[in-house]
C-alpha cells in the first residue's frame, strides 16, 4: 500500500500553511494552484496581522479582548469557539513568522513595532511595511520550497481545479481526490488524496471589479457547492471603504492610512469646486469624527463604508458630485508616512498620478472580501464560559486568571472539515472566523491559523480516519475516471459551442459581457445597501444571465493554453455561486455587520443570529436554512462603536459601488 | 516638449505625457501573438477606445470581449498571465514599446496620449513563450532553490520570537524582500540568455534577482546558517562571476531593489569564502 497523500488547493497563506505544516508531520502532499504560488492573492494584503503582545496585554488587552472584538467586529455571526482558538493562537503565529524571516517593522530598541487597526483601541497590528501580505506569503513560499527540494512537497502550479472527486452519499459522503486542469496543455485528468483542502480564497470577481486578483472567482468554491458541500454566510460580502476607483480593478488604499491618521472628509459645501489643498480647515466635514467620536476614521468596515456611500449617493455631497470622498494624509510629516506606508503611496501615485503626501487621495468603496465560504465544522475544545463572564467589557482582565482555555480541540479529525469527509475548506474560502464582518489585519491571521492549526487535524485524519480503513490508493480507478470524463464533456461541449460561427462581439453569448453583466448588477443590488425588491430583480437578472450562459460561444477554440475557456467555464459557476449571495441576502431580513437591508435596519437575534447555510439542488436552484450560532461564551451586544443608532432613515436607492 | 514614445522614455516624460493625453481617443494596440511553442510569431493590431486611468490589461480586457483585428479579422483573445493589477504579485510582465515591465502599472496615457498612436507589446525574450504573451518563467523560481533562499527553523511549534533587529536591518532587508520574481532585471541583462533546456540551468547565469536573494537570507541571523551553501553556489558556473557589470538590472527592476549592491556585497562573500575553503579546506 503505497502512502496517502494530502491535495492542497490554492497556495496563497492558507493553503501554504497548510502544506507546511502537513509535510512537516511526514505525510506528502500535493499542492495545486492556478499560478505560481508566490503570486497567490495574499500579496495583496497590506495593512498587517493581529496579535495580543506584551505592549498591549501590559494595557490591559488579552487574546480574550481581541477574541471579544472579533465577535463584536463580526457582529456574533461567527461560532465563538474556533475564533477563542484562533485569537489564543495569535501571538504564537506572529513569533513564528518572525523565526521565519519576516521583515516585521522595528522599534528602536529592535522590537516588532504595532500599529492602531480598525476595531479596537490597542495597537495590535503587526506590519511588514505596506506589504505584510506579501511578506507573509514569501515566507511561506520560501518554507515550501524548502520542502519542494526535499522532495515533501509536490507543487502542481498552473493547474487548475475541476470538481472534487468523492465516494458514498448523505453523510457518508467522502472526498478521495480531485480533477484538474493543465492550463498549458489542457491534459486533464483525477488525482488520488486521502484528504482534500480547498484553499482556493474569496469570489469578488462576481461583483466585477473588486479589490480581489483575476483569479479570484469563486469557481472553485462553487465546484465544490454543485458536488454537495454546503456554502455558508454567502450574502456577508465585505466592502472595504478606501478603495481607489480604476478602469481594470479597484485598488486597495489600506486600512493603515487610517490606522496612521489618515482622515476622510468632503466639503462642508455641496458642489465645491476648489481644489482639496485650498479648502480651510473648518470648511472640511470629518463625517466619521462627528459621527463616531471614539473610534472616529477607525471604525469597522462596513460602517465607514455605509457612512461614505450615504455622503455621496444619499446626501449628494460626493467630491466634485462624484461617489468619491477625500482621504487626507497631507497634514502629516512626509519622512513619516513614506517610512510607514511608502507601498501603498507609491501604487496611489503610480496609478492616479497625484502624491498622497501632498494632496488628499479620492477614494470609494470597493468589494474586497468575502466572509462567507464554504461551511466547516470543528470539535470545541476544554474551554468552559462561566456566568459571570458573560458580559467582556474592554479592558477587563481575561476570565479564569489567564488562563483561556481552548477554543476547539488541537488535532480533532474534524476541524474546519465541510459536510463531505475528507474535503476540508482553510482561509478565505471557509466561513468561519469572521461573522458579519471582518476587522481589518484579522484575515492573514485566520488563514494562517486555520494552515497550522486545521493542518493537523488533516494529517491525523489521513493516518487514523477513512483513509486509514480504506485507502484511497486502493479505490477503483472507475471513481476517478467518472470524474475526468465528466470534464472532459464539459470542456468539449463549451469548445463546440460554434466558435467562429457568429458576431463575436455580440454580448448576448459571449462569456465576457455576461461576466462583466453579472458584475455590474451584482454590485448593485448585493453589497452596501440591499432591499427586498432590489434583490427579487437580481435574482431575475441572473436567470437571464443563467439563460443566456446555456448559448454561451467561445471565440477561442484552441487546445493550447486557452484562457478563455478557464473564463467562461468559471462564469458558469459564478452565476450559480452568485445565486446563493442574492438569495441569502434576501432571506435574511435584517441588518447585522456588512448586510445592511434598508427595508430591515435592526439586528434581529431571535430569527438571525444563525448562519445561512446554501444547499445545491440539481436543477440549479438553491435552498436556504439557517441554523442558529454556537455562541455560549460571550453575550452578544449592540454594535455601535459609540455612534448614535445605527438604523438610518434613508431613503432606499440604488447606486453601483463604484462604476463598472 | 516633444511626446516620448521610445522606450528609454523617462519617468518625468511619461508623466508629461499623462497630462497631454487627449480624452475620448482611439489607440492602436499592436501586439505579438505566438499560438505555442515552435509555432511563428505574427502582430496583430487592435483599435481600443481608451478611457482616463486606463491600463494595458483594460485593453486586453477589451479585446477580449471584442476580439477582431484593425482589419476586421475575427481573431481569439490575447493569451497573457496575470494577478493581481496592483504590482505586487509580478505576473503580468510584458514588453512594452520594447521595455520589460508590469502591464497593469502601465498607463495608456504615458505611452500613447494621442489620438491613433500606437502601443505595442510583446511577450519577454528570455523566457520560451507558451502562448502569446504568456512566458514560462519556471527557471526563474528554480534559480530561488539553487541558492537555498529561506531561513531554516527547526519546524512550526512554538518555539518563541526570532531574532531581534534594527530598524536599519529590517528596512536594508525589506527592501530586497520586496522582490516579486517578475523577471525585469533578466530581460534587461545581457549575461542572463534564454534557456529551453532545464537541464543546464544549474549552470546558467543566474541573474541579479537570486543574487539579491541570497544577500537576504545571509543577512539574517538564523538565515545565515546557510551563507556557505549560498555562496558555494555562487561560486559554480553561472555564478556572480558571470555578471558583466551592465547594470541594467537595477534600472529596470520595478521595486527598486538594490540589485548591484547586493552583486556587489555578494561578489566580496564569495571572495572570502573561497579563501576560506582555500586555506580550511571546508
Amino acid at each position: 500500500m503505497s502512502q496517502e497523500r494530502v491535495i492542497i488547493v490554492g497556495g496563497g497563506l492558507a493553503g501554504l500553511a497548510a502544506a507546511v505544516r502537513i509535510a512537516e508531520d511526514g505525510v506528502p502532499v500535493d499542492l495545486f494552484s492556478m499560478v505560481p504560488v508566490k503570486r497567490s492573492h495574499s500579496v495583496c494584503a497590506q495593512g498587517g496581522i493581529n496579535a495580543c503582545n506584551e505592549v498591549a496585554r501590559q494595557q490591559g488587552y488579552s487574546e480574550y479582548q481581541h477574541f471579544d472584538e472579533t465577535l463584536y467586529g463580526g457582529d456574533y455571526l461567527a461560532d465563538q469557539n474556533p475564533v477563542l482558538e484562533m485569537t489564543n493562537w495569535a501571538p504564537k503565529i506572529i513569533d513564528l513568522l518572525d523565526r521565519m524571516g519576516v521583515p516585521f517593522n522595528r522599534t528602536p530598541e529592535q522590537n516588532r513595532d504595532l500599529r492602531l487597526f480598525g476595531g479596537s483601541l490597542f495597537k495590535r497590528t503587526h506590519f511588514a511595511g505596506a506589504t505584510t501580505g506579501q511578506q507573509l506569503l514569501y515566507a511561506l513560499d520560501e518554507q515550501t520550497r524548502r520542502f519542494e527540494a526535499e522532495g515533501r512537497i509536490t507543487k502542481h502550479e498552473f493547474w487548475e481545479f475541476l470538481w472534487p472527486v468523492t465516494v458514498g452519499e448523505g453523510e457518508d459522503k467522502r472526498c478521495v481526490g480531485i480533477t484538474a486542469q493543465d492550463m498549458r496543455t489542457m491534459q486533464i485528468r483525477s488525482f488520488r488524496g486521502g484528504a482534500v483542502v480547498m484553499a482556493t480564497g474569496g469570489c469578488g470577481l462576481i461583483f466585477g471589479k473588486s479589490t480581489n486578483s483575476v483569479i479570484c472567482t469563486g469557481g472553485a468554491a462553487s465546484r465544490c457547492y454543485q458536488d454537495g458541500a454546503w456554502y455558508a454566510n454567502g450574502e456577508m460580502i465585505q466592502v472595504h471603504p478606501t478603495a481607489i476607483p480604476g478602469a481594470d480593478k479597484l485598488r486597495l488604499m489600506s486600512e493603515s492610512a487610517r490606522g496612521e491618521g489618515g482622515r476622510v472628509w468632503v466639503p462642508r459645501k455641496k458642489g465645491d469646486t476648489r481644489k482639496a489643498t485650498d479648502i480651510p480647515e473648518p470648511e472640511r466635514l470629518y463625517f466619521l469624527e462627528e459621527k463616531y467620536p471614539d473610534y472616529g476614521n477607525l471604525v469597522p468596515r462596513d460602517i465607514a463604508s455605509r457612512e461614505i456611500f450615504d455622503i455621496c449617493v444619499n446626501q449628494g455631497m460626493g467630491v466634485s458630485g462624484q461617489n468619491q470622498v477625500y482621504l487626507d494624509l497631507s497634514h502629516m510629516d512626509p519622512d513619516y508616512l513614506t517610512r510607514k506606508l511608502g507601498g501603498i503611496l507609491e501604487i496611489y501615485e503610480k496609478f492616479v498620478g497625484d502624491d498622497p503626501r501632498h494632496t488628499p487621495m479620492r477614494i470609494f468603496p470597493g468589494v474586497h472580501y468575502s466572509m462567507g465560504g464554504m461551511w466547516t465544522t470543528y470539535t470545541p475544545g476544554s474551554y468552559e464560559p462561566r456566568a459571570r463572564h458573560g458580559v467582556h467589557n474592554p479592558g477587563d482582565a481575561a476570565p479564569v486568571d489567564t488562563e483561556v482555555g481552548r477554543g476547539m480541540e488541537l488535532g480533532a479529525h474534524n476541524n474546519m472539515m465541510t459536510n463531505i469527509s475528507g474535503l476540508y475548506a482553510f482561509g478565505e474560502v471557509n466561513f468561519a472566523f469572521h461573522g458579519a464582518t471582518r476587522l481589518g489585519a484579522n484575515a492573514l491571521l485566520s488563514c494562517i491559523f486555520d494552515g497550522l492549526f486545521s493542518g493537523v487535524s488533516v494529517a491525523n485524519y489521513v493516518r487514523d480516519g477513512a483513509p486509514k480503513s480504506d485507502p484511497t490508493s486502493e479505490l477503483d480507478q472507475g471513481v476517478f475516471d467518472r470524474v475526468t470524463a465528466q470534464e472532459q464533456s464539459k470542456m468539449e461541449r463549451l469548445l463546440a459551442s460554434g466558435v467562429g460561427d457568429s458576431d463575436p462581439t455580440d454580448p448576448t453569448h459571449n462569456p465576457y459581457a455576461i461576466g462583466h453583466e453579472l458584475g455590474v448588477e451584482m454590485t448593485a443590488a448585493s453589497t452596501v445597501v440591499k432591499t427586498g425588491p432590489r434583490l427579487e430583480q437580481c435574482l431575475t437578472k441572473l436567470d437571464e444571465l443563467t439563460e443566456r450562459y446555456q448559448g454561451v460561444r467561445l471565440s477561442d477554440g484552441s487546445m493550447w493554453t486557452n484562457q478563455t475557456l478557464s473564463y467562461a467555464r468559471a462564469v458558469g459557476d459564478m452565476l450559480i455561486l452568485a445565486r446563493v449571495i442574492a438569495q441569502g441576502g434576501l432571506l435574511r431580513k435584517e441588518s447585522r455587520g456588512s448586510h445592511y437591508r434598508t427595508d430591515y435596519p435592526d439586528r434581529d437575534d431571535p430569527n438571525f443570529m444563525k448562519t445561512t447555510i446554501g444547499r445545491f439542488n440539481p436543477d440549479g436552484t438553491c435552498s436556504i436554512e439557517f441554523k442558529p450560532v454556537r455562541a455560549d461564551l460571550v453575550e452578544a451586544r449592540a454594535r455601535t462603536y459609540g455612534g448614535s443608532s445605527k438604523s438610518k432613515k434613508s431613503e432606499p436607492r440604488q447606486e453601483t459601488v463604484a462604476t463598472s | 516638449m516633444a511626446i516620448a514614445y521610445a522606450h528609454e522614455s523617462t519617468a518625468d516624460q511619461r508623466r508629461a505625457n499623462r497630462t497631454r493625453a487627449v480624452e475620448g481617443r482611439t489607440v492602436l494596440c499592436r501586439v505579438r501573438r505566438c499560438d505555442g511553442p515552435g509555432k511563428a510569431g505574427r502582430w496583430e493590431s487592435f483599435k481600443v477606445p481608451v478611457e482616463p486611468g486606463m491600463n494595458v490589461i483594460a485593453c486586453l480586457k477589451h479585446i477580449a470581449q471584442n476580439p477582431v483585428t484593425v482589419d476586421g479579422n475575427t481573431t481569439t483573445p490575447v493569451v497573457y498571465d496575470a494577478g493581481c493589477l496592483e504590482e505586487v504579485c509580478g505576473a503580468c510582465t510584458m514588453l512594452i514599446n520594447g521595455m520589460a515591465r508590469q502591464s497593469c502599472s502601465c498607463l495608456i496615457d504615458e505611452y500613447a496620449p494621442l489620438e491613433g498612436d500606437t502601443i505595442t507589446l510583446e511577450p519577454m525574450t528570455k523566457f520560451p513563450v507558451i502562448r502569446d504573451l504568456w512566458v514560462d518563467r519556471a527557471r526563474l523560481f528554480q534559480s530561488l532553490t539553487r541558492v537555498k533562499a529561506w531561513v531554516p527553523i527547526d519546524g512550526t511549534y512554538a518555539l518563541g520570537a526570532g531574532p531581534k533587529e534594527s530598524p536599519e536591518v529590517q528596512q536594508d532587508r525589506y527592501d530586497m524582500s520586496e522582490c516579486m520574481s517578475c523577471g525585469c532585471c533578466l530581460e534587461a541583462c545581457p549575461q542572463f540568455t534564454i534557456e529551453p533546456d532545464e537541464a543546464s540551468w544549474d549552470t546558467s547565469f543566474i541573474g541579479a534577482h537570486a543574487i539579491s536573494q541570497a544577500r537576504l537570507f545571509n543577512g539574517h541571523a538564523t538565515g545565515k546558517e546557510l551563507k556557505n551553501d549560498r555562496l558555494d553556489e555562487l561560486m559554480n558556473p553561472g555564478g556572480v562571476s558571470e555578471c558583466g557589470n551592465a547594470q541594467n538590472c537595477v534600472k529596470v527592476c520595478p521595486k527598486g531593489v538594490p540589485l548591484t549592491e547586493s552583486i556587489a556585497t555578494i561578489g566580496r562573500q564569495v571572495t572570502i569564502r573561497s579563501f576560506t575553503r582555500f586555506f580550511s579546506g571546508k
